[in-house]
């Protein structure tokens, strides 16, 4: 299994039968694959849609389609809208889940994820109300970047939201931001806490119950 | 009754350069594309740009940035388009970036007549700076302001002959919001219909909002 398939995996796990979900861009679309059977969960994308799924080939519709303007499908029971209400839910506290990439996580808990100075500056889009208004912030990314630590003591890019996100699970570990500090929770199949510290860029709680990840082959 | 059909042509002839223009769509789903395409056929420039996003260089409103029409874009996000982020480095476009909800917020407040929308977003961020903040029961809100144009562009599934829309799927996204805050709303079709033909608990735009429907394109 691939790192990224591991983190959709493990972040599936999460997601409750019910749920109202909106998965960011890139790695967090792949948990959509992996959610445990017998668990309905609502697809959300916020171009104003409830209900998604992935595209039918040869049922392409041009005015159906995801927040990056590819094709999507829509389930029984689906129900489109304006972004007014699509960010209403958002903000509201309606949306239980939202899983997003990040850059950099800190130790309180904190995301970047929208920008890099004067690099990449691609604007927030529906970052920074997901990440402020979500019942629950999950953030799925690699552990580190050519080597870097993502989570690290103080972001050094800009801030998303100043809300501390609710989970972070990385190829290597699932940690808990909380008021005393980041907990490691879990590490990653075949992976020793020797080397999730080695590879963090901050203090790191051990958590007593401290286990692999619930994810088999 | 004004007959409110208008060819493609004299719609666009209605904006003149330096003009603000609230454009629907999302990633120009559901974008007023054969408006944006006539704007870049006629050549208006200096344009102040409002849209969730400046598309792709090739697609939609993302053309009218790559033939360096717009001054200024107030949107929430630039990445699929590298030559809005080229001008904007180089300084050749100003670019206002706007959490999405955010956006749809400020534009709802634009044209339903409030003076502002209070949200949490972006509190404690670089969005923050220059910003009034409110505490309401403990929590910190961004006083955001309302935005309003000169024109709203907009793309509907469904006009009937007064002006009535109705929109598809995702396509609706920012169209129904930008119809309330142009002072004056084109709005482009896939179909046009006779007066009746949209039930009213089916109409999402009411025609008192549209100014003007563009005849349908030749097939």
């Amino acid at each position: 299994m691939d790192e990224k398939t591991l983190i959709a995996r493990r972040v599936a796990l999460e997601l409750m039968d019910g749920d109202l979900v909106n998965l960011g861009i890139g790695l967090p679309t792949l948990v959509a694959r992996y959610v445990p059977a017998g668990r309905h969960v609502f697809f959300q994308s916020e171009n104003g849609i409830v209900g998604m799924s992935g595209p039918i080939t040869g049922a392409e519709n041009h005015d159906l389609t995801d927040a990056g303007g590819s094709p999507i499908s829509a389930l029984p029971g689906a129900a489109s809208f304006d972004s007014a209400l699509s960010f209403g839910l958002i903000r509201g506290g309606h949306l239980d889940v939202t899983v997003l990439g990040g850059l950099q996580v800190d130790r309180a808990g904190r995301l970047a994820n929208w920008m890099v100075p004067g690099k990449m500056v691609p604007g927030m889009g529906g970052a920074m109300d997901l990440v402020t208004g979500a019942r629950r912030v999950i953030v799925a990314m690699q552990h580190s970047a050519k080597g870097e630590p993502k989570i690290v003591e103080h972001c050094a890019l800009p801030l998303t939201s100043v809300r501390r996100v609710d989970l972070v699970v990385t190829d290597l570990a699932v940690i808990e931001p909380t008021d005393a500090g980041l907990v490691l929770k879990e590490t990653a199949p075949g992976v020793t806490v020797e080397q999730v510290l080695a590879n963090t860029g901050c203090e790191l709680i051990i958590a007593p119950d401290l286990r692999s990840m619930p994810i088999e082959g | 009754m004004k007959n409110k059909l208008i060819s493609l042509e004299d719609a666009v002839a209605l904006i003149p350069d330096g003009a603000s223009l609230l454009i629907g769509g999302f990633m120009a789903v559901g974008g007023p594309n054969r408006l944006v395409d006539e704007l870049i056929r006629q050549g208006k420039r200096d344009l102040t740009i409002i849209a969730n996003d400046t598309s792709r260089p090739t697609y939609g409103l993302g053309k009218l940035v790559v033939e360096k029409l717009v001054r200024k874009v107030v949107t929430s996000h630039i990445g699929l388009n590298a030559d809005t982020q080229k001008q904007m480095i180089a300084g050749a476009i100003e670019v206002e970036l706007v959490p999405q909800g955010t956006l749809a917020e400020r534009i709802r407040a634009g044209g339903v007549g409030l003076g502002g929308v209070l949200t949490p977003t972006g509190v404690g961020t670089i969005v923050e700076e220059g910003k009034r903040t409110v505490e309401i029961d403990g929590t910190t809100y961004l006083l955001e302001l309302p935005i309003k144009a000169d024109f709203a562009l907009v793309s509907a599934k469904q006009a009937d002959l007064y002006g009535n829309l109705t929109y598809a799927l995702t396509a609706r996204n920012f169209n129904p919001l930008m119809a309330m805050a142009g002072a004056t709303v084109i709005a482009e079709a896939e179909d046009i219909l006779p007066v009746g033909c949209i039930p009213p608990d089916a109409v999402m735009t009411p025609s008192v909002l549209v100014d003007h429907i563009v005849t349908t394109a030749a097939r």
